[in-house]
């Protein structure tokens, strides 16, 4: 894919004067002056769909911080540090979320990880082809199309009772059998973000170049020799973006959660505790709030975009300088 | 013990942890298929014995669901219709300036605008629209929808752009034919499937979209065509039902959950056949 990007046109290619290559340049002609038109017309269309997309990337960033301004002139930086968050009397601290936020998506990622680099391994290394192979990857495309409201629903209607089967053997130790809460979430989320961190992380799996593994396995080396010094060292830096991309996108998801970690605006106490993440707050907030707190609302959606853009972009950087294009 | 015997016990633990990680592997791979079997089945069993006539002929207050599929369906095909344009022509943009400054930068904000998550385009659209036109709107949540589709669209029309024979255009390029021709006439039509592919694949996932929906579109139980008015989708109509202690409106949610879940996948499998019909 990528050594044929070569013989693309360049920008002076597609940006050259438009009736250049048009036939019948020369005249007057009406004909002449109809495909001059068309042909600038179609140039300029291009660029204003170009300026047009990147101009909304703007604006969405310019809207979000206009918008939470009175929220950053009321609450300051303690926004990060406060952890009351108390809409009826003004009070903004949102630490509560972040740390729900960042509890869940990291526990879903270490959760997911044997699953996913399993999978990848599987697709990439172990049944490249074959019927077992096209059933997990049409299993891996099913779960990625399910729409997350669906994953909400089955977390609470199967998830949240086997959950509080489990927690009620733990009373003892001082568990509050709830069912929802952090764990609840992180596993669901993990369920969730496997088909994204596993189709990448095959993709990289399966570039490692052959004569490298050929050369392994001629100095007798086992299957798993093979894996843990050609293959896993090759294709690390592929693996981990996909991680990160898996990141962001469990740092953003919001009616799964939102339907299974409880909605307690409080500092998660433990792993079975309720709690909320920046997601679900402005899901179960945003529609009733006004004044101050939909600009404290706004503000956290503010500190959720750009956190999801330094992982992605972190992610895409990898990808990019691995030169393969990523489908996830 | 021999050099030959200690080598020989060796390469037989070798083999023995080899085969050990093989069968942890495969027994985490398969066990992926776990959940959706789980989630499919549930919701099919649960969904089929819910479903009935009068859900697709009455809106909420006659106990139906036929505000949600309208809404739906206008709020979907009113976001493609915004989306699609912009989309497939920045698409022909990357593709076809593949090496200009422009089209790197614009690369990396698609890249970025993918990530974005879907509850913040909701915002988003909340402040564009909902707030100077003082009234949640269903045009405010197909806006929302359609921002989602963008990326997913240029992405899978600039990859199969890039697939498109040079010779192909270099030969229309010399017959004389002009670049709006070349492009609209030989170079989309020739990667038709891999547009179409990321038209169906975008459509699939904003039909599912709930959080963007919930402060933009809002919902409202009557049935409404007019996108100036709040209206009702399906995925907000079931996080609403899903969590009520109510028992009709918790079967109700499991009947669409069972709706939502067969169009969503009936797209993702006609994105399917679509590429393997049209794949040169």
């Amino acid at each position: 894919m990528a050594n044929l990007s070569s013989k693309g046109a360049g920008a002076e290619t597609l940006l050259a004067s438009p009736g250049a290559s048009a036939p019948g340049g020369l005249g007057k002609s009406a004909r002449g002056f109809l495909a001059r038109t068309a042909e600038r017309g179609f140039r300029s269309s291009l660029i204003f769909s170009v300026v047009l997309v990147f101009a909304v990337i703007v604006a969405m960033m310019f809207s979000l911080t206009m918008f939470s301004l009175p929220a950053i002139q009321h609450t300051g930086w303690s926004i990060f540090t406060g952890t009351n968050w108390d809409p009826a009397n003004d009070q903004f601290g949102a630490l509560p979320f972040i740390v729900g936020t960042i509890l869940t998506s990291v526990l879903a990622l270490i959760i997911s990880f044997p699953f996913s680099l399993s999978i990848a391994l599987f697709l990439g290394e172990y049944q490249r082809s074959g019927w077992l192979a096209s059933l997990l990857t049409t299993a891996i495309e099913l779960l990625a199309g399910i729409p997350s409201i669906i994953y909400g629903a089955f977390g609470l209607f199967v998830m949240v009772p086997l959950m509080q089967q489990w927690e009620l053997t733990m009373v003892s130790s001082g568990v509050i059998p709830l069912g929802v809460g952090i764990l609840t979430a992180s596993i669901l989320l993990a369920i969730m973000i496997i088909p994204y961190s596993a189709s990448l992380a095959r993709e990289v799996i399966r570039l490692t170049p052959q004569d490298l593994k050929e050369a392994a396995y001629a100095m007798g080396g086992s299957r798993f020799a093979v894996i843990r010094f050609v293959t896993l060292p090759y294709s690390f830096s592929g693996i981990f973006a996909g991680q990160l991309l898996a990141f962001g996108r469990a740092l953003g998801e919001t009616m799964a959660v939102a339907m299974v970690i409880g909605n307690q605006n409080i500092m998660p106490e433990g792993l079975f505790s309720a709690g909320s993440t920046i997601a679900t707050v402005i899901a179960n907030e945003y529609p009733e709030a006004s004044g101050v707190h939909i600009a404290a609302l706004t503000e956290i959606g503010l500190i959720l975009f750009l956190i999801t853009i330094v992982f992605g972009f972190a992610g895409r950087i990898i990808i990019n300088r691995m030169g393969m294009r990523g489908t996830a | 013990m021999t050099l030959r015997n200690r080598l020989k016990a060796r390469l037989g633990f070798n083999r023995v942890v080899s085969s050990v990680f093989t069968g942890i592997v495969t027994f985490f791979s398969l066990l992926m298929v776990v959940p959706l079997v789980l989630i499919l089945s549930f919701i099919t069993i649960k969904g089929v014995t819910q479903l009935h006539w009068a859900l697709f002929v009455s809106d909420e207050r006659g106990g139906g669901i036929l505000n949600a599929i309208v809404g739906s369906g206008e709020m979907v095909l009113i976001a493609v219709v915004l989306a699609v344009p912009v989309a497939v022509l920045t698409g022909v943009y990357l593709a076809e300036a593949r090496n200009s400054k422009i089209a790197e930068v614009m690369r990396i904000t698609v890249d970025v605008f993918q990530g974005i998550p879907s509850i913040v385009l909701g915002i988003i659209a909340y402040v564009w629209l909902v707030v100077p036109l003082r009234s949640f709107s269903g045009l405010s949540g197909a806006v929302a929808l359609a921002i989602m589709m963008i990326p997913i669209i240029i992405k899978n029309t600039e990859e199969s752009l890039i697939l498109v024979p040079a010779q192909m255009k270099e030969a229309a390029y010399g017959l004389g034919a002009p670049f709006h021709k070349v492009i609209l006439q030989i170079v989309l039509p020739a990667a038709m499937s891999g547009v179409l592919t990321g038209i169906l694949l975008a459509t699939a996932r904003i039909l599912g979209e709930t959080a963007p929906l919930l402060f933009t579109s809002f919902g409202g139980p009557d049935l409404n065509y007019n996108l100036t008015r709040p209206m009702e989708a399906l995925p907000p109509l079931i996080f609403k039902y899903a969590q009520s202690p109510r028992d009709d409106w918790v079967a109700t949610a499991w009947a669409s959950s069972f709706v939502l879940v067969v169009v969503v996948l009936f797209l993702n499998l006609l994105t399917k056949l679509v590429l393997r019909r049209w794949k040169h």
